[in-house]
């Protein structure tokens, strides 16, 4: 379960999240939505700690993954980002072969078992609903993939090291219709197996995909709520704003 | 007049002035290759001087220029990349690191003959090396140091960050992040600086005045502490104070002619290795 304790965040004197508290179950898909520069991808990169890399930022209140706080000193945020893995706006594939993109993190682990990288890039595609489409070419650059392919081969690759929890940051809106709704039944098909946190501009695809959505404006969590009674009956007027298009 | 016809007046302003850069350099190219090419004979390349410079080879030279490419590779590569990956990718962008990387701008504008003279005063006198070839290219590494780091932070800049943060998303450390993802995609272009710097190395000729270049050694070095012939230094020696100008003229051209060759084939060498690992690391 991963939980927000009234956390708020800083970029040096930019209070860019304020006072958020949330709670998001196991084996949900959690959608992000506000207007652009509401938090809602800080939000996101606090759970993979991925904010860390910015000079200049601060931090109060407490992030919670199966109840143990992520920015305690104890923490390794390598080993908690093998736990919790990221696919981002832009596909990102390493200059390198489709096969070696996958088993990227499986070597850095130190993993050198040829058979088992083999086996975990294999079963990494096929959970990634790309291997029929790339079992030919595995040695084969993934540039040379189309940009939906490349953004399924990301997903592949952070499921590769075993993740529990999957952190999206707008995966489609760099993809034609059609890629997008590969990724978007693949978020379907992963809940099972994965908690997945998604951010998105497009309203559609929170209520296609998600359980439960978050709506952020200003740094504030707005409202908070199942998908649907979000879709259909949001409780705050910002929200019902937001949905019907009147602003954002 | 119209906007069309003042870019076409530019245009045309620009291809001359480009062709004119051009022709200048294919014109001097062109006038030591008419003049040295007559010289160039498996002799040239493999003797010694005989008869006062005026005839015979060059191989000292070449064999000494050769043993300070390498011993100033040896020297200012590992520490040249090993800098610009610090301050590029682990400094930050302090006071303190900004004001070391206009320090090292500057260094690169320092006139040769400085490090020329430095390098006498620390490496042939006070660590006592004597002329050698460590302290010629100890002074030589130390002067192509700064264009080292400076491409080499370059090319690793050159790298967007987003494939910085897909290595560190999937958990891998910074250092395996550099190792594993940054370096080998920047490679190829420090590979350019690296050559490039060499170029630099097989041309200069204050630096190694009075560090390791003799007037007139017949003889090949056998360790780091000898003297050698220089290939710069000498085609300056045969060009204003050998024994015999006149008679020296065609050997000076000889010698330009092979200097010139060796810094060509090394840039060719850079653009085939630049080619070889961008196509290596798309695919590896």
């Amino acid at each position: 379960m991963i939980e927000a304790k009234n956390v708020d965040f800083y970029y040096g004197d930019f209070h860019a999240l304020k006072g958020i508290s949330m709670k998001i179950e196991n084996n949900t898909v959690t959608a992000f939505i506000g207007p652009s520069g509401c938090g809602k991808s800080t939000f996101l990169r606090l759970f993979n700690r991925m904010n860390d890399l910015i000079p200049d930022t601060r931090l109060t209140g407490e992030c919670l993954i199966n109840g143990q706080n992520i920015y305690d000193k104890a923490v390794d945020v390598t080993e908690l980002r093998k736990n919790v893995g990221m696919v981002f706006q832009k596909p990102n594939p390493f200059p390198k072969t489709i096969f070696e993109n996958i088993a990227f993190g499986l070597r850095v682990e130190g993993i050198n078992d040829k058979n088992f990288i083999q086996q975990q890039v294999e079963e990494s595609l096929k959970s990634a609903a790309l291997w029929e489409e790339v079992k030919d070419k595995l040695k084969k650059s993934a540039f040379e993939l189309s940009g939906g392919q490349q953004q399924r081969l990301c997903i592949a690759r952070a499921l590769a090291i075993k993740p529990d929890i999957i952190l999206m940051d707008e995966p489609a809106s760099a993809l034609d219709p059609i890629s997008t709704s590969k990724i978007e039944d693949l978020i379907h098909g992963l809940k099972e197996n994965y908690t997945i946190v998604i951010v998105t501009h497009n309203m559609q695809q929170a209520a296609r995909v998600s359980d439960k959505t978050g709506f952020f404006m200003l740094g504030k969590l707005v409202e908070y709520n199942d998908t649907k009674k979000m879709f259909l009956s949001p409780e705050k007027e910002e929200t019902q704003n937001y949905i019907t298009g009147r602003f954002g | 007049m119209t906007a069309k016809t003042n870019q076409k007046i530019a245009f045309c302003v620009f291809r001359i002035l480009g062709m004119l850069v051009v022709g200048l350099l294919f014109w001097i190219l062109g006038f030591i290759i008419y003049n040295g090419i007559g010289v160039i004979s498996w002799e040239f390349l493999t003797g010694y001087p005989t008869a006062g410079m005026t005839s015979g080879g060059i191989l000292p030279a070449i064999v000494g220029t050769l043993c300070l490419i390498a011993g100033s590779s040896i020297i200012a590569f590992p520490l040249g990349i090993l800098s610009a990956i610090y301050s590029s990718e682990y400094a930050g962008n302090g006071k303190m690191v900004q004001f070391i990387r206009v320090m090292t701008n500057n260094l690169g504008g320092v006139p040769s003959i400085i490090f020329g003279l430095f390098g006498m005063a620390l490496f042939v006198n006070t660590l006592g090396f004597g002329d050698s070839i460590i302290a010629g290219s100890l002074t030589l590494g130390l002067l192509t140091l700064p264009l080292i780091i400076r491409t080499t932070e370059e090319a690793l800049k050159a790298i967007p960050d987003s494939f910085r943060t897909a290595g560190l998303a999937l958990g891998a450390t910074k250092l395996q992040t550099i190792n594993r993802v940054v370096l080998p995609m920047a490679f190829p272009n420090i590979i350019t600086g690296l050559i490039l710097s060499i170029g630099r190395v097989s041309g200069e000729t204050a630096p190694i005045l009075f560090t390791v270049a003799a007037y007139f050694l017949p003889k090949l070095p056998t360790g780091i502490f000898d003297q050698v012939m220089a290939l710069p230094y000498h085609l300056y020696v045969i060009a204003t104070s050998g024994t015999d100008l006149e008679a020296s003229r065609p050997m000076a051209y000889g010698t330009a002619l092979v200097l010139i060759i060796i810094v060509l084939l090394m840039n060719l060498l850079a653009t085939a290795l630049r080619r070889w690992f961008s196509k290596k690391v798309k695919t590896h």
